[in-house]
C-alpha cells in the first residue's frame, strides 16, 4: 500500500511533467481512436452501401450455386424456408432468380442479367425504385421490365418498346419472351448499368421455366453487427447439405481485400505515430529517471531492496499511463460520438460520383467502445514496456556512486 | 565489545588504470555507546571508510565486522537488508523522501522491516517527539527547515533500532542554532539511550562534542584520540 501510496504522490510531484505526458498519452488515444473510428465508420458506410446496392448481407442458395452461378441450381422457395430465413435478426426476405440472357431491340443485341425480384422487397433492401429515370417501377403482377439505362441505349429501347429476351433456361428448357419496357433505371455502377434487366419474379419463373423456383434468397439486415447471429441461426436451422449460407465477406472477397489493405496501411500510421509517442514518453522516463538516481540510491541505502524500488518506479509509471489513457478515452467519446452524429460530409466532384453510385457522400464515425478500449490498451502497453527501462537501471545501481551525482 | 571493526582496510579506486588507493590498511575498532568523529582533510578517505562500515561500499582488501558479523562476506541484497536492520544513516544533504510526511518517512524503514502499521506510527511519532518535532509530524519536508530535515532524518536513522548510526558530514549545511540543537538532540541520545554514532565531519562544533576523535591522512589512521 505504501508503495502505491510513493507512487501516486511522486507522480504530482512534478504536475507539469506529469500534465505534459499524461496529455501526449492522451493526444495519442484520441487521434488513434478518431482516426480508427473514421476509418471503420468509412468501411462500414462503404460495406452498407454495397452490400444494401444488390447483394444483401447474406445470401442463401441450393448447395454450390456461387461457385457455378447456374439457374440450374435454383430451388423451391417454400414457405417454411421463406419464414426461417426471414426470422429475426434478418429484417427482409429477397428472393431473386437470376441467370443471364440475350437481350434484342429493334436492331442490336445484347448479353443481359436477368434478374427476377419481388418489387417491394426488392427496394426496401437496395432502393431500386430510387434509380429510377424513366416510366414507372414493377409491379408483382405486372409484365413489364426494368432496364437499366446503358442495357436500353445499347439496344435503342425507351419506356413503351418491347425487349425480347432468349436463353436457356432451367434444366435446358428453351426460354423465350417479349416484355414492354415500363421503367429505366440508372446505375452508378457501369457493370450494372450495361446488363441488368429486372422482370417481376413469377414472370421472370415462368420466363426461364423455374416456377416457384429461385436461384438466391438475399437477406436484409438492419445492423451489420447481426450476421454472425444470423448466420449461427441459420446454420443451425437450415439443411447445409442442400443449401449454402454465404455473408458478403465471402461474396465479396475484393471488397474485403480492398479493407484489409486500406486498414494495414493505418497500421503504418498508427505505428509511426505510437513511436513518437512512446519516444516523448520515453524522453520523460529518462529525465525522471536521471533526475532521481540520487534518490534511489538514499532509498537501497537506507534498506530498500532494488526490486521494491524498481516495483514503485514502475507503479508509478503506469499509474502515469493509466492516467493518460483513461483521460484519452474519456477525450475521444465526445468527439467520435459527434462525427458518427455529423458525419464529413463530402462536396464537389467527389460526392457527386459518390451520389451517383447511390451512396451518401458522408463520412461517419464508428462509434464502438472497443475501439478506444484497444488504442487506449496500446498505449498504456508502450508506457509499460518504457517502465521496464527504469527497472533495469535500478538493478545495476550502485547507491555510492547515485550518491554521487 | 566492538560494535564496529576493520582490519586492514583497504580500497583502491579505477584498479588496473590509474588506481587511487583512498584507504590504506585502516584497523578501527568502535565500541558500543560511543560518539565517535572521523575527521581529516578532504580527500583523506572519511567519506570512503564511513561507506564501507556502513555496507555502501566493499573495500578492496581486509575485514570489516559489524556486530559481529563479517559484512564483506554478504551478497549485496544482504547488505541492504544488513544495512535496513542494523545501521541508520544520516547524510549532509538530509535525503528525505520528499513526498513523504516526516512521520512517513520515518515510519518508511520500519515498513520495509515489515513492522505493523501501528507499531511504525507508534514509534515515528515517539521518535519526532524525541528530537523535537512533535507539530511538524505531518509536515512534507519541502515545508521544513534544514536543521528540522535533519533532525527527521536523525529519527528516521534511529527507527530501524539500529546498532549504530553513520553520520556523514550531518551540520555541513545547516547554520549554527541548527547544528547545536542537533547535536545536543544526538549527544543525549548517546548519552541516554547509549546510541553508537560515528560522523564524518569537518566542523569543529561537532569534533569538540565527540568523545573520540579519528584523524585520517592520506587513508591511513594519523591520530586515535579518545577524550575524557
Amino acid at each position: 500500500m505504501m508503495l502505491f501510496k510513493l507512487a501516486w504522490r511522486n507522480i504530482w510531484r512534478n504536475r507539469r511533467r506529469t500534465y505534459i505526458t499524461a496529455a501526449s498519452i492522451l493526444f495519442a488515444v484520441l487521434f488513434a481512436s478518431f482516426m480508427d473510428s473514421l476509418q471503420r465508420g468509412a468501411w462500414d458506410n462503404m460495406v452498407r452501401n454495397v452490400v444494401n446496392y444488390y447483394f444483401g448481407y447474406m445470401q442463401v442458395h441450393e448447395k454450390g450455386y456461387w461457385a457455378e452461378q447456374s439457374i440450374d441450381k435454383a430451388f423451391i422457395l417454400t414457405d417454411s424456408l421463406r419464414h426461417k430465413a426471414g426470422a429475426p435478426p434478418a429484417a427482409g426476405v429477397v428472393p431473386r432468380i437470376e441467370s443471364f440472357a440475350l437481350a434484342a431491340g429493334e436492331a442490336q443485341t445484347t448479353g443481359v442479367l436477368v434478374a427476377g425480384i419481388e418489387p417491394e422487397a426488392e427496394d426496401e433492401m437496395t432502393g431500386l425504385r430510387e434509380r429510377l429515370i424513366d416510366g414507372r417501377y414493377l409491379s408483382a403482377e405486372g409484365k413489364g421490365a426494368l432496364l437499366a439505362s446503358g442495357v436500353a441505349e445499347k439496344l435503342g429501347l425507351g419506356v413503351g418498346d418491347t425487349l425480347v429476351l432468349i436463353t436457356q433456361g432451367f434444366r435446358g428448357v428453351n426460354a423465350a419472351g417479349k416484355y414492354p419496357v415500363t421503367g429505366l433505371a440508372s446505375f452508378g455502377s457501369p457493370e450494372l448499368n450495361k446488363q441488368m434487366v429486372y422482370l417481376p419474379l413469377q414472370e421472370a419463373q415462368y420466363f426461364f421455366g423455374a416456377q416457384g423456383r429461385v436461384t438466391s434468397v438475399a437477406l436484409h439486415l438492419e445492423e451489420a453487427d447481426d450476421i454472425a447471429v444470423l448466420k449461427a441461426r441459420l446454420f443451425q436451422q437450415l439443411d447445409t447439405s442442400a443449401f449454402e449460407v454465404m455473408d458478403w465477406e465471402e461474396m465479396l472477397p475484393d471488397l474485403v481485400q480492398a479493407r484489409e489493405l486500406d486498414t494495414a496501411g493505418n497500421v503504418i500510421v498508427y505505428f509511426i505515430l505510437y513511436l513518437i509517442i512512446a519516444f516523448g514518453i520515453f524522453g520523460t522516463i529518462l529525465m525522471m529517471t536521471k533526475e532521481r538516481s540520487y534518490e534511489f540510491g538514499v532509498l537501497i541505502a537506507i534498506g530498500m531492496q532494488r526490486w521494491q524500488l524498481a516495483w514503485s518506479v514502475f507503479i508509478e509509471i503506469v499509474m502515469l499511463g493509466i492516467i493518460g489513457a483513461l483521460a484519452g478515452i474519456l477525450a475521444s467519446l465526445p468527439v467520435v460520438l459527434y462525427f458518427k452524429v455529423n458525419p464529413i460530409r463530402f462536396s464537389g466532384e467527389m460526392a457527386g460520383s459518390l451520389e451517383k453510385f447511390g451512396f451518401e457522400p458522408i463520412f461517419p464515425a464508428t462509434f464502438d467502445p472497443r475501439i478506444f478500449a484497444a488504442q487506449a490498451s496500446y498505449v498504456f502497453l508502450a508506457t509499460v514496456v518504457l517502465a521496464i527501462y527504469p527497472m533495469l537501471k535500478i538493478r545495476k545501481l550502485e547507491p555510492v556512486r547515485a550518491m554521487r551525482g | 565489545m566492538a560494535v564496529i571493526s576493520t582490519q586492514g582496510v583497504e580500497k583502491i579506486y579505477n584498479p588496473g588504470k590509474i588506481p587511487v588507493k583512498a584507504l590504506k590498511g585502516v584497523s578501527l575498532e568502535i565500541a558500543e555507546g560511543e560518539f565517535t568523529a572521523i575527521v581529516g582533510p578532504s580527500g583523506s578517505g572519511k567519506t570512503t571508510l564511513l561507506n564501507i562500515i556502513g555496507g555502501l561500499d566493499r573495500p578492496t582488501a581486509g575485514y570489516v565486522e559489524v556486530g559481529g558479523v563479517d559484512i564483506s562476506g554478504l551478497s549485496d541484497n544482504q547488505l541492504i537488508d544488513f544495512r535496513k536492520d542494523h545501521i541508520g544513516f544520516v547524510f549532509q544533504a538530509y535525503n528525505l523522501i520528499p513526498v513523504l510526511t516526516a512521520r512517513e518517512n520515518v515510519a518508511f524503514v520500519m515498513l520495509l522491516q515489515h513492522r505493523s502499521a501501528q507499531e511504525r506510527n507508534a514509534r515515528a511519532e515517539s521518535l519526532l517527539a524525541a528530537v523535537g518535532l512533535s507539530d511538524k509530524m505531518d509536515k512534507r519536508p519541502a515545508e521544513l527547515s534544514g536543521g528540522q530535515q535533519q533532525r527527521v532524518a536523525v529519527a528516521r536513522a534511529l527507527a530501524s533500532k539500529p546498532s549504530f548510526i553513520l553520520a556523514d558530514e550531518p551540520t555541513a549545511n545547516l547554520d549554527s542554532a541548527s547544528t547545536a540543537n542537533l547535536l545536543d538532540i544526538m549527544y543525549r541520545l548517546n548519552q541516554e539511550e547509549h546510541i553508537t554514532f560515528v560522523f564524518s565531519t569537518h566542523d569543529q562544533r561537532v569534533i569538540d562534542r565527540a568523545k573520540r576523535v579519528v584523524t585520517l591522512v592520506d587513508g591511513k589512521i594519523d591520530r586515535d584520540e579518545v577524550r575524557g
